[in-house]
């Protein structure tokens, strides 16, 4: 049915060489770090367990979840915003403009300094409800009116909950110090320390997320012609928006839920992948997620080594690892913009 | 046409051109200021009574009301309405040029920079150096890092596109290395850090307003000059080449302005945030998207916007003084999500 147009085998290419690329980054995680562990401790902690031997506790309590975290969230947020820029047709968006990190943020700052939560599993559980919940708030606010959603109307109401939130937020943060404290850990951001049982409880609404992607992009490249264009050819745009939100925020929320708020990737990533895809979603849709989970991966290996013993926020090493290659693609753009 | 007003300054190469409209609406949030101030200059842990300000200001008064209103809450009011002012013209001069949206004083680097260099004077010299010197680290810290976001999208001229792409990644790059000096600090200096990274106009005195109003007396007048190459840029840059624009030229002028006002605005109190972006939105559901009266609208707005949240934010949870970066938004966005409403069909 689809017509194959040069430039696809090398494109094809590119998707097998980051695919291999991920997969030796997701062990170099388990390998890397302050405990040196072997490519066996590794195979035998999946293939046979033995409690007792401390390696191999290391590869299933601290080095496997973190890697596969790694891998899931840079994919996820990649996505997310490869189409929250192709809903807003603005290269300035991020999941952000659907109100998610401040949203999450906003969630569980109050759980933790109005409702005195502390564990874990129950912040993950508020930060996914705060994200849902924001980014309803911005479709409902952004679809007022009789021409429905359009790409401003988004970023407008997205940009003004996000602030209302933040304030929020920061109000609670500066009146109770204490839970500043508490709460900065999961502000900055990280991958570490997450258990697989988090991941796992995220996971069916990331594959779930990543699958749908796959199969709106075709649709995405017709909604990037302009609202007019799309529905002249047929398209319904309302649900594809519809349905490019949900994905948004099914795959965005998650990624905060299981780690914090992870800025940069969401936003830089998709140009990144634009760059060697070309403006055609299909392909868009797999770069961004290869080269977000690859990102994240990369930073967080290095992130164990730059300060040991301590270690660098996630999130910083994302941004020092990213940004010069981000500045010289810019550089050279030919970007649409 | 018959509705515009032209106000023409003989030779010089200077026309306003107005909606009538605009002028009425000019007019309406002059005077609007003006009574918050008053409003404002009353409120606080000691009433007085706005016959009490009026003389007040004109002179007269009492021993204590000379005292509050002269060293306490004129100074610190009228910060608030000078910062606000700033960014909100920088930022409608930004979304101007850039013709994005999206586009913020944040955007060229101006919060970073200024972030960074006030979080490092805060963790460094905070012990060897007097406070006083906080505000200019934070214009130096805005300057140079506006300069190389500016130089690193030079490229045969800048783009807009480019310059917010660079400005977007070394914003990150800044951002981040702000929250390493937080996550590494002792609890204290990064509270304070915190305040600062909020916004504040707390403890402002006559000596910060002496720093800030050369600033706001130069560059914004100077944006109302440029305001008209605005709207050319605002059609693209193929558009403005066409009729004559040297936009090169033109744009490095326009964001030199916009540094200088956002960076000031920022030195004095802190990283405010959102007043940049929305203040210009504001404007423009309230006048449409021409530039001409655009520009004072803006400035007025984000002038009450920050002067409205200051009040709030140091009188409505006595004892405590929150800083004002919490409430521009709770009190900006409230009344964005209405005019959004109210123009959902314009």
């Amino acid at each position: 049915m689809e017509r194959l147009y040069a430039g696809s085998l090398a494109k094809g290419a590119g998707l097998v060489i980051g695919l291999i690329l991920l997969l030796l980054l997701i062990m170099a995680s388990m390998v890397f770090g302050a405990t040196p562990i072997t490519m066996s401790d590794v195979y035998h902690s999946f293939a046979n367990y033995d409690a007792s031997s401390n390696e191999q506790i290391i590869v299933q309590t601290s080095r496997a979840p973190r890697a596969f975290v790694a891998a899931a969230i840079g994919a996820s947020l990649a996505v997310a915003g490869a189409l929250i820029q192709g809903l807003t047709r603005n290269p300035l968006a991020d999941p952000n403009v659907l109100g998610i990190n401040f949203g999450a943020s906003f969630a569980v700052v109050f759980s933790v300094t109005m409702l005195s939560v502390s564990s874990l599993p129950l912040l993950t559980a508020a930060s996914f409800v705060g994200a849902a919940a924001a980014a309803l708030a911005v479709y409902l606010l952004g679809s007022l009116g009789r021409d429905g959603l359009t790409p401003l109307k988004i970023i407008l109401a997205g940009a003004a909950l996000s602030a209302l939130f933040s304030s929020f937020t920061q109000g609670m943060l500066v009146l109770d110090e204490q839970s500043l404290n508490d709460v900065m850990f999961w502000l900055t951001g990280s991958v570490a320390g997450r258990s697989l049982d988090m991941l796992m409880a995220v996971l069916p609404f990331m594959a779930a997320g990543w699958a749908a992607s796959l199969w709106i992009a075709r649709h995405m490249n017709v909604l990037t012609m302009g609202e007019d264009t799309a529905q002249g050819l047929g398209q319904r745009t309302i649900y594809i928006k519809l349905t490019a939100g949900v994905i948004v925020m099914a795959l965005a929320g998650s990624s905060v839920a299981v780690a914090g708020p992870v800025g940069f990737i969401g936003l830089v990533i998709p140009t990144m992948a634009r760059m060697f895809a070309g403006n055609d979603f299909r392909w868009i849709i797999p770069y961004s997620a290869l080269l977000g989970g690859i990102l994240v991966l990369a930073a967080d290996i290095g992130a164990r080594f730059v300060i040991k013993p301590e270690e660098l926020p996630v999130g910083v090493m994302t941004a020092v690892i990213g940004i010069p290659a981000f500045i010289a693609i810019a550089r050279k753009g030919s970007l649409k913009s | 046409m018959k509705n515009h007003t032209y106000i023409r300054l003989g030779k010089l190469p200077v026309s306003f051109f107005m909606h009538r409209k605009t002028i009425k609406l000019i007019i309406g949030l002059v005077l609007a200021s003006i009574f918050a101030l008053l409003i404002s200059t009353a409120l606080g842990d000691l009433r007085i009574s706005p016959i009490e300000v009026i003389r007040t200001l004109l002179g007269g008064g009492g021993e204590e009301s000379r005292l509050i209103i002269h060293t306490l809450r004129l100074p610190r009011i009228i910060a608030a309405f000078l910062v606000g002012a700033s960014l909100a013209a920088a930022g409608a001069i930004l979304q101007g040029i850039i013709r994005n949206p999206l586009a913020s004083p944040d955007i060229i680097g101006i919060t970073s920079g200024a972030s960074v260099a006030a979080v490092a004077f805060i963790t460094y010299f905070s012990g060897t150096l007097s406070i006083a010197w906080m505000p200019v680290a934070a214009m130096i810290g805005a300057g140079i890092t506006s300069l190389i976001i500016y130089l690193l999208a030079w490229k045969k001229g800048v783009t807009p596109i480019r310059l917010v792409l660079i400005g977007i990644g070394i914003n990150f790059l800044l951002a981040s290395a702000t929250k390493v000096m937080l996550v590494m600090n002792p609890n204290y200096t990064a509270s304070q850090a915190y305040i600062w990274l909020t916004g504040t106009v707390y403890g402002t005195d006559w000596e910060m307003i002496r720093s800030l109003v050369p600033w706001v007396v130069v560059f914004i007048p100077l944006s109302f000059l440029f305001a008209r190459n605005v709207n050319v840029l605002q059609l693209g840059d193929d558009i403005a080449m066409g009729v004559g624009t040297a936009v090169q030229r033109q744009r490095f002028m326009l964001l030199l302005i916009s540094v200088a006002l956002a960076g000031a605005a920022v030195s004095v109190g802190g990283a405010v945030s959102f007043v940049g972006l929305i203040a210009p939105h504001m404007t423009r559901k309230l006048v449409g998207p021409a530039f001409g009266g655009a520009l004072p609208i803006a400035a007025l707005i984000g002038g009450l916007m920050v002067v409205t949240a200051d009040t709030v934010a140091r009188t409505a949870f006595l004892p405590y003084d929150i800083p004002v970066g919490v409430f521009t938004a709770g009190i900006g966005a409230p009344f964005f999500i209405y005019l959004l409403y109210r123009h959902r069909n314009g």
